[in-house]
């Protein structure tokens, strides 16, 4: 066990050059859980995002996985300042906008756009495809008459029919309303886009389309994505860099590819062996479903088991201790720091996966550690018994 | 296990009268699905899919809606059954889980509330056990803190948890049928397995058949007995799961599986995708629906072809495509575990 100092002036973004567009700090969003039939008292709090610090860079993809419930949507919708923040702060280029109200936020609103997960619950079902799609232009005064080839333009560009635009979002199959929301989302050209899930509900074709359309639209317009996703697969050919969340809290940021070759924090390296391969033979031979998704591993495979976390009453220490393959004695004591690998690659875990012993030696605490982390760094040691995977 | 067909669906039909026409969602439509068996149904996005499974729960009875064809559940015809006799049905004997969980919740009832509901509709069980019941379910899909959920609002849950929820919801009288139209695509694969599992078990404990109604080809791979591929309102394809991951007959098929990504290989440059648009189902092309959009299109293609079995000695094995079996294998490109749309020879490469 090693305790390491602070490194000089470290940060988390991708290069060190320019200021990043989006600049969350030590965010925290909770929501109170209240109870009681006449008098309702508050009786906790869902740690939703649990102090998360980030820096989305000008023209890059950011990836933002992890399991249901960890706090992707919440913490897209804090940086959209569609939530309140409980703690810390959000920038967008280089301004606080944490307090930022109405007025100052408007502006801001046509730069930032979010395509919602829930496709149906945010288009308005008593207003045509056209008027949905048209209103971002009318309310930020595009001229009018350029709005119907506007709107048509958009819905080719996402692959619909121009002749939808007369419809209502109910006519819609559930993957056609969600490129009407990308489409929504592009109306203004804004240069953050938050994607939620865009292409969870779209077969494979139409999933690929959509990236190709989203890879283009950033090489021409240079536009900036947050890109929120379940599992690892969709995003990443889109990312420049994945951010892996779990209960509320980062556990690894890695520049796309390596995250797939060297997952460093177990949890990742478990949703990379979960995900089901299209292949019947193969998926036989590993039987993730046969073992009940439950732990056991079976065929090699070792899927996450165990209680999912509560998010009222997270565990201490390392946050995904309890399901952890690798759990010792101080990950139920010491919540790890992110510590700062190779190439930029950071994840917090007291006993990494796939990083030699020098690589582990040399590893920094990165700043944007949670500040409930301790100072210990994983040691060397440690990385001896590293399980490859792959 | 009774040994013949729980549903038997024949040249189902459905369109919608819409501004820019009549819309043909669903056309002609034929399958059976036995007992114990997952059918999954696959396809690209609005081709019909949810559309199909909506009216055999007669989700889908709008003004503008017309019906062909027939389904029957149990000497019961569901496509004209009355709405006194489908209400007895649904969810007890023919369960849904939505791709929409948020439009079927609804957002100003507890969830809990909402399931011991449908139990007591169909159950003359007291409210506490239903209670203690609904607790049960919402732990077995993997709600946290599920006695606490029971009484939680929709809105309070995340995205992936409302779907849970649907799941339990659809359990929750042990039906006989159950049709899951996306369950997990809003859920991370760790809970998606577990989820997948209990469906199974459902399935093992009960006989009862299950229609997965997915884009997920892995999941496919790893649940479904059969499969019904849709292209454009028709089942284009449909067969036991290797026949279609390891001899698919469709060229849809192929580009389908020639789409997808996997982790287990290389980052291709750009993602492989089928090009141009599906049809607008308001004008669909004539002949095959496919003919646009397929490299191996000729003369024949004009004249729809049937959905019939074309390979010899397998006769489980049906496909829409004038192409001849052996020029098929020959034209697909087949990498090792990928298969590829393929080309028209002597074409250019692309
Ligand atoms: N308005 C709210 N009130 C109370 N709790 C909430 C509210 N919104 C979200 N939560 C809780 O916060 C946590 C994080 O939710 P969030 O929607 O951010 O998850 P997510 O990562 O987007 O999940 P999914 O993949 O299922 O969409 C969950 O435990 C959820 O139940
Ligand atoms: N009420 C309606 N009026 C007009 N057209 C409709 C209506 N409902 C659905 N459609 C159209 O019918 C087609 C089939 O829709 P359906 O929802 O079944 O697609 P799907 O295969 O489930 O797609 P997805 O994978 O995107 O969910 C779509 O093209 C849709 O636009
Ligand atoms: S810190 Fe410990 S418990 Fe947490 S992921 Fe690493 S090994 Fe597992
Ligand atoms: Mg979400
Ligand atoms: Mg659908």
């Amino acid at each position: 066990m090693s305790v390491k100092a602070e490194p000089g002036p470290g940060d988390i973004r991708r290069t060190g050059a320019s200021k990043p567009l989006v600049e969350v700090r030590h965010l925290k969003v909770f929501f109170p859980i209240r109870q009681g039939f006449l008098v309702e008292r508050e009786v906790g709090r869902v740690h939703a995002v649990n102090d998360v610090t980030l820096g989305i860079e000008q023209g890059e993809t950011l990836g933002l996985v992890g399991e249901s419930g960890c706090g992707k949507t919440t913490l897209s919708r804090a940086i959209m300042r569609l939530v309140d923040p409980t703690k810390g702060s959000i920038r967008f280029r280089g301004e606080d906008i944490t307090e930022a109200g109405r007025r100052r936020l408007e502006p801001m609103r046509r730069e930032m756009q979010m395509v919602f997960q829930d496709p149906f619950a945010s288009l308005n079902p008593r207003k045509r495809v056209g008027q949905i799609i048209r209103m971002p232009l009318r309310l930020h005064g595009a001229p009018r008459d350029e709005a119907p080839d506007r709107v048509r333009e958009l819905l080719r560009r996402v692959g619909l029919h121009p002749e939808h635009a007369n419809r209502y979002p109910h006519e819609f199959s559930g993957g056609q309303r969600q490129r009407i929301g990308v489409a929504r989302a592009l109306a203004l050209e804004p240069s953050l886009i938050v994607l939620d899930e865009p292409v969870s509900a779209l077969d494979v074709s139409v999933q690929a389309q959509i990236i190709n359309l989203l890879d283009d639209l950033q090489d021409d317009m240079g536009l900036t994505y947050l890109f929120v996703a379940h599992d690892l697969s969709v995003v990443r050919h889109i990312s420049d860099r994945i951010a892996v969340m779990y209960l509320g809290k980062l556990m690894e940021v890695s520049p796309a590819q390596e995250l797939y070759s060297k997952p460093i924090h177990p949890y990742t390296s478990a949703l990379l062996t979960a995900i089901p391969i299209p292949d019947p033979e193969a998926n036989r031979r590993r039987g993730r479903v046969a073992a009940g998704g439950g732990g056991t591993p079976r065929g090699g495979v070792a899927v996450v088991g165990g209680e999912p976390p509560n998010p009222v009453d997270p565990p201490s220490g390392c946050v995904f201790h309890p399901r952890c393959p690798r759990a010792t004695e101080l990950c139920r004591e010491v919540e790890p720091p992110l510590a700062r690998y190779r190439g930029g690659h950071l994840a917090a875990c007291h006993h990494p996966l796939n990083v030699s012993r020098e690589e582990t030696v040399a590893t920094t605490r990165d700043p944007s550690s949670p500040l409930s982390a301790g100072d210990v760094l994983p040691d060397g040691a440690a990385a001896e018994g590293s399980l490859g995977t792959s | 296990m009774s040994s013949g067909p729980l549903l038997t669906v024949r040249d189902l039909g459905v369109s919608f009268t819409a501004e820019e026409g009549v819309v043909r969602a669903v056309d002609g439509v034929t399958f059976d699905l036995l007992p114990g068996e997952v059918l999954a149904v696959v396809g690209e996005s609005g081709c019909g899919k949810s559309v199909m499974a909506m009216t055999l729960m007669g989700l889908t009875r709008f003004p503008n809606a017309r019906f062909e064809g027939t389904a029957h559940y149990k000497g019961l015809e569901l496509i004209d059954a009355g709405e006194e006799e489908l209400r007895r049905i649904r969810g007890a004997e023919i369960a849904m889980i939505f791709q929409d969980p948020m439009s079927s919740l609804n957002p100003v009832m507890r969830v809990g509330e909402q399931i011991i509901e449908q139990i007591q509709a169909h159950e003359g069980v007291p409210a506490t056990e239903a209670r203690e019941r609904v607790a049960q379910l919402l732990d077995r899909v993997g709600i946290p803190r599920a006695r606490d959920r029971v009484d939680a609002y929709p809105f309070e849950l995340s995205g992936g948890m409302r779907q849970r929820v649907m799941i339990a919801l659809a359990l929750s009288c042990g039906p006989s049928v159950l049709i899951a139209d996306e369950p997990t695509t809003a859920l991370d694969v760790t809970i998606q397995a577990q989820i997948l599992h209990q469906i199974q078990s459902l399935r093992d404990e009960t006989g009862a058949a299950v229609i997965l109604v997915t884009h997920d080809l892995g999941v496919v791979a790893e649940i479904a007995d059969r499969i019904a591929v849709m292209y454009a309102g028709r089942i284009v394809e449909q067969g036991t799961v290797n026949a279609i991951f390891y001899d698919p007959q469709h060229p849809y098929t192929w580009g389908l599986l020639g789409s997808i990504t996997r982790v287990d290989r290389a980052r291709p440059e750009r993602l492989p995708a089928i090009a141009g648009l599906p049809p607008s189902l308001a004008d669909r092309p004539e002949g095959c629906h496919f003919r646009p959009r397929c490299p191996h299109e000729f003369d024949r293609c004009r004249d729809v072809p049937p959905l019939v079995a074309r390979i010899d000695g397998d006769d489980d094995h049906l496909d829409r495509c004038w192409l001849p079996v052996e020029e098929k294998r020959e034209r697909r490109e087949v990498r090792p575990g990928e298969i590829g749309l393929g080309r028209k020879p002597g074409a250019a490469a692309a």
